[in-house]
């Protein structure tokens, strides 16, 4: 069933060799075919554009007002390329490797290769359409270094990268719908997925503002629609992500690869309240100059919560700077997986800081001391900047509280080599598929993921699909169309019924915690198998006592939340299933009972190289577990260590 | 953690374009000084919900104050009191106990009303569309090395691309212009070697639209300047008259 349709041949040949062998569709033929792009961030109007440019009819949508405000825009730090531009030793085959050691050997070699193979293309890309990278006094491009690299490869625009790298696709978007060749649809989110002979030929859609229910058809239909890190309520993601999409598409047979892969990141602002709706990171960088600590004993840090005792009243030898302790080579630069589990260990000694004691400090003091203020300040101002005006606390004058946040999903989509999922003519691209990052992602990797889907691997791809179809349009009077449609109207109304006692929030609210509490930082048997009934008891709960308010034809926010609520319900038994069947820690996905004695991450490549992906089997039916092994034939398996 | 503030809303409620809109009060009790004020509304609404009536329905998204959604007109003032920051990174700190808040939505003839507090931007996009882009396909662009670019004017460049599109310009412009935020694009590829080939058209097509779009003139009262969250600067504006004007004088009409 899972044929990943790698090439044969050398790593460093397989995408050339394999771009050889794609079928073509000729120029004027191409216009004879439409393809659906759902979700406008990188990958989604990056692909846009470029299929456009190609001659191809495109149709995309976004559920925002407009393509421009994906959530790719809130990417800080930068995007990485292998384009040795530094002269320090950077290769493609570097870029490779660093991103499959760092995804902890679950990823699939050939598509990570093809991945800085096409990276080095995406900066020309961008450049030429006016994007304002950072540059040096000289004219050229500037970079810097993330986690996970020793070679400086990160190419960045202030702390906006992900703005600037949307704009400039957003405006590839923009030409092709001034020339007609892209039609655009905001405020429409796709709450189905049309089949016809088991092949993907439309979805249907909810224009947001009229509530019309419609069906749009098309040859190929392209998943660009991220990550499902809302499923824990509270995460860096907009609030508008959903896995909604991605669901439909499960349910309609794409299967659903590693979902529970999620990558947790170790600087976030902590929460401050029941209030809260949404976590901001603070970028990683800060962790070059920041040093972590919390006090040494529980009773100092009581007393500190308290506010017995001030910040400064603990002196220098009862501050426990635990990453330096227990990773001297590494210190407070230890990948993210390895930080945030620390800081939850601390805190669950009792040891942890703020109000709440859900927080560790990020000191800055020996930072100013050595460097300045100014120095400081010009390096990290916008952040000190957004973290005062959120806290209401100087970093300046007193260490940063912080606390890990769910930040970006590995998991997703299962592809093949072509990005085609297991439905033919369904295509899945950037966070919305499971492939490059395996078990974690390395800093500035994601915006290279999207940006390579969409520019450089899909307009090869889908041709191949194409070029097999023959030239008849998609029947629109096809019954499937009505059927679907009908289905996703009769799930509007039965959501549109529930008049219970319960917000939809609180419902939400309510997964979160379980899910961070037994499927988040930490993991075991028992938790897991908790959170699975506790999550089916959710559902149950959702169903018969949630409140949803208005009527579907008009804008409804109530009905929008409630209907991804309702696959979040879903989806997060799956992440709890697979968590459970993935009896190794990898990554982001620690389970306690798969340790080294120092209680670092151990995973057992025996058993369990292999991409987890899951079938939908029907309504309340146990997924069947497909497998798909991963085969390392160019990088040695190893242990991480960063003692 | 709820908080001690209790304050009195007076909100901008409207079914539709169609029909027309009403301040409705609203006693938002309990509001901790730490909440982002569109969590203050998240409070308000999960009330109404619980009793049974419809949410106050506002646009928002990244509440990080980047993607350019979330909008509200605070007190008269587009996002609110504080300079240089978005709705949805203004705190409750800067309002005080007892304090009555007046939320509507943008004004601005461009911008019709969907509901509530959620205005249609469109126009903004099809501004974009006439002209706010570089004509270069997908590949066989040149290395992006091969471009060398001055820091001074790149920076600049970044200065002019960090526009978020949210609108503010428009409705704190008592014309309602939007002259800020097309003059932002075109300063960005005006700067920019690559934006070169096509300036002048790029120009004339793109406040072509921004006056079909029925956006206002501006009188160089510098009130967008003052609203912008993310400090776009008034020399914007005097950049696309110069522009514009290089357009007419040099009479180039081929179409972008």
């Amino acid at each position: 069933m899972l044929d990943s349709k790698v090439p044969a041949g050398p790593l460093a040949e397989k995408w050339s060799k394999h771009k050889f062998n794609l079928k073509l569709v000729n120029p004027a033929n191409k216009r004879k075919y439409t393809i659906i792009v759902v979700g406008t961030g990188l990958a989604g109007s990056s692909a846009a554009a470029s299929l456009a440019e190609l001659g191809y009819n495109v149709k995309a949508f976004c559920y925002q007002d407009s393509p421009r405000r994906a959530h790719s825009i809130a990417a800080q730090g930068g995007i990485n390329a292998a384009k040795n531009y530094q002269n320090d030793g950077d290769s493609v085959f570097r870029l490779f490797y660093d991103t499959v050691k760092g995804g902890d050997y679950r990823s699939r070699e050939a598509n990570v290769h093809r991945l800085a193979e096409v990276s080095v293309n995406i900066i020309d890309q961008c450049v030429a359409q006016g994007v304002p990278f950072a540059r040096e006094y000289g004219g050229l491009l500037d970079n810097r270094s993330f986690g996970g690299a020793q070679v400086s490869r990160t190419f960045y625009a202030r702390g906006q990268t992900g703005q600037q790298l949307l704009l400039g696709a957003y405006s590839a978007l923009n030409r092709q719908i001034n020339k007609g060749t892209v039609k655009m649809y905001n405020r429409h989110e796709m709450l189905d997925l049309v089949t016809i002979d088991g092949h993907a030929r439309g979805i249907i859609t909810r224009d947001m503002v009229t509530g019309a229910i419609e069906s749009h058809e098309g040859h190929a239909v392209l998943l660009c629609t991220g990550g499902y890190g809302n499923v824990f309520f509270l995460s860096t993601n907009a609030m508008g992500c959903n896995v909604t999409a991605a669901w439909r598409a499960h349910k309609r047979g794409a299967l659903f690869a590693n979902p529970c892969y999620t990558q947790i990141h170790p600087t976030c602002i902590p929460v401050t309240g029941d209030h809260q709706s949404k976590l901001t990171l603070m970028s990683e960088s800060l962790r070059n100059d920041g040093r972590v600590w919390v006090p040494k004993t529980v009773e100092l840090a009581q007393k500190l919560r308290k506010g017995e005792l001030k910040i400064a009243d603990i002196k220098e030898q009862d501050r426990d700077y635990y990453l330096e302790r227990k990773y001297p080579s590494f210190g407070n630069l230890v990948p993210r997986d390895v930080a945030s589990r620390n800081a939850k260990e601390v805190v669950d000694e009792g040891r942890g800081v703020g109000a709440s004691g859900i927080a560790v400090f990020l000191d800055f003091e020996d930072a100013i001391k050595r460097l300045g203020e100014d120095t400081v300040r010009a390096k990290y101002g916008n952040l000190f900047d957004m973290y005062y005006q959120i806290t209401d606390e100087n970093p300046y004058k007193q260490p940063m509280r912080i606390y890990p946040a769910v930040h970006y999903t590995m998991g997703g989509v299962w592809v093949d080599y072509n990005l085609m999922t297991t439905v033919p003519g369904l295509y899945a691209l950037g966070e919305c598929n499971f492939s490059d990052h395996g078990a974690n992602r390395l800093g500035a990797s994601a915006l290279m993921q999207g940006l390579a889907d969409g520019y450089f691997v899909i307009p090869y791809t889908v041709g191949d699909y194409l070029a097999g179809l023959g030239f008849a349009p998609v029947d629109k009077n096809h019954p499937n169309f009505e059927i679907t449609r009908t289905e996703v109207e009769k799930r509007v109304r039965k959501l549109l019924s529930l008049k219970g006692s319960k917000t939809v929030d609180d419902i939400h609210k309510k997964l979160g915690h379980i899910m961070w509490e037994y499927c988040g930082m930490a993991r075991n048997e028992a938790g897991l198998t908790k959170a699975k009934g506790l999550i089916q008891e959710l559902r149950r709960e959702f169903w018969n006592d949630v409140t949803v308010l208005g009527e579907n034809e008009e804008m409804n926010q109530s009905l929008e939340k409630a209907g991804r609520v309702a696959d979040f319900l879903e989806l997060g038994e799956l992440m709890v299933d697979d968590a459970l069947n993935r009896r190794e820690s990898c990554g982001g996905h620690f389970r306690e009972e798969s340790q080294t004695e120092e209680g670092e991450a151990k995973r057992n490549d025996e058993d369990f190289s292999y991409v987890a992906a899951w079938e939908y089997k029907g309504e309340d039916q146990p997924e069947v577990l497909h497998k798909e092994a991963l085969v390392f034939e160019n990088v040695k398996l190893t242990q991480r260590s960063y003692k | 953690m709820s908080g001690n503030m209790n304050l009195t809303l007076k909100v901008w409620r409207q079914k539709n374009d169609k029909t027309r809109g009403k301040f409705v009060t609203y006693q938002a009790n309990g509001i901790s000084s730490d909440m982002s004020f569109l969590e203050m509304l998240d409070v308000v609404n999960e009330d109404l919900v619980r009793k049974g009536e419809d949410p106050i329905h506002f646009d928002h998204d990244c509440r990080e104050g980047i993607c350019g959604m979330c909008s509200l007109h605070i007190n008269g003032r587009p996002h609110g009191p504080k300079q240089g920051t978005t709705t949805c990174q203004l705190h409750m700190r800067s309002f005080h106990d007892g304090q009555t808040i007046v939320i509507e939505p943008w004004r601005a003839a461009a911008f019709p009303v969907i509901k509530d507090l959620a205005v249609d931007r469109s126009a903004f996009d099809r501004i974009q569309q006439a002209g706010g882009y570089i004509n270069v396909n997908t590949g066989g662009v040149p290395d992006a090395n091969g471009i060398p670019i001055p820091k001074i004017v790149a920076d600049e460049a970044f200065e002019s691309a960090t526009c978020i599109g949210c609108g503010a310009c428009v409705a704190a412009c008592k014309n309602a212009s939007a002259m800020l935020f097309v003059s932002a694009k075109i300063s960005q590829y005006a700067l920019l070697p690559q934006g070169q080939t096509e300036r002048y058209s790029r120009a004339q097509a793109m406040v072509a639209q921004m006056d079909a779009e029925g956006f206002g003139s501006c009188t160089n009262t510098g009130a967008c300047e003052a609203e912008c969250p993310v400090g776009i600067k008034l020399t914007n504006i005097a950049r696309m008259n110069r522009e514009y004007l290089g357009a007419k004088i040099l009479k180039q009409v081929e179409p972008h």
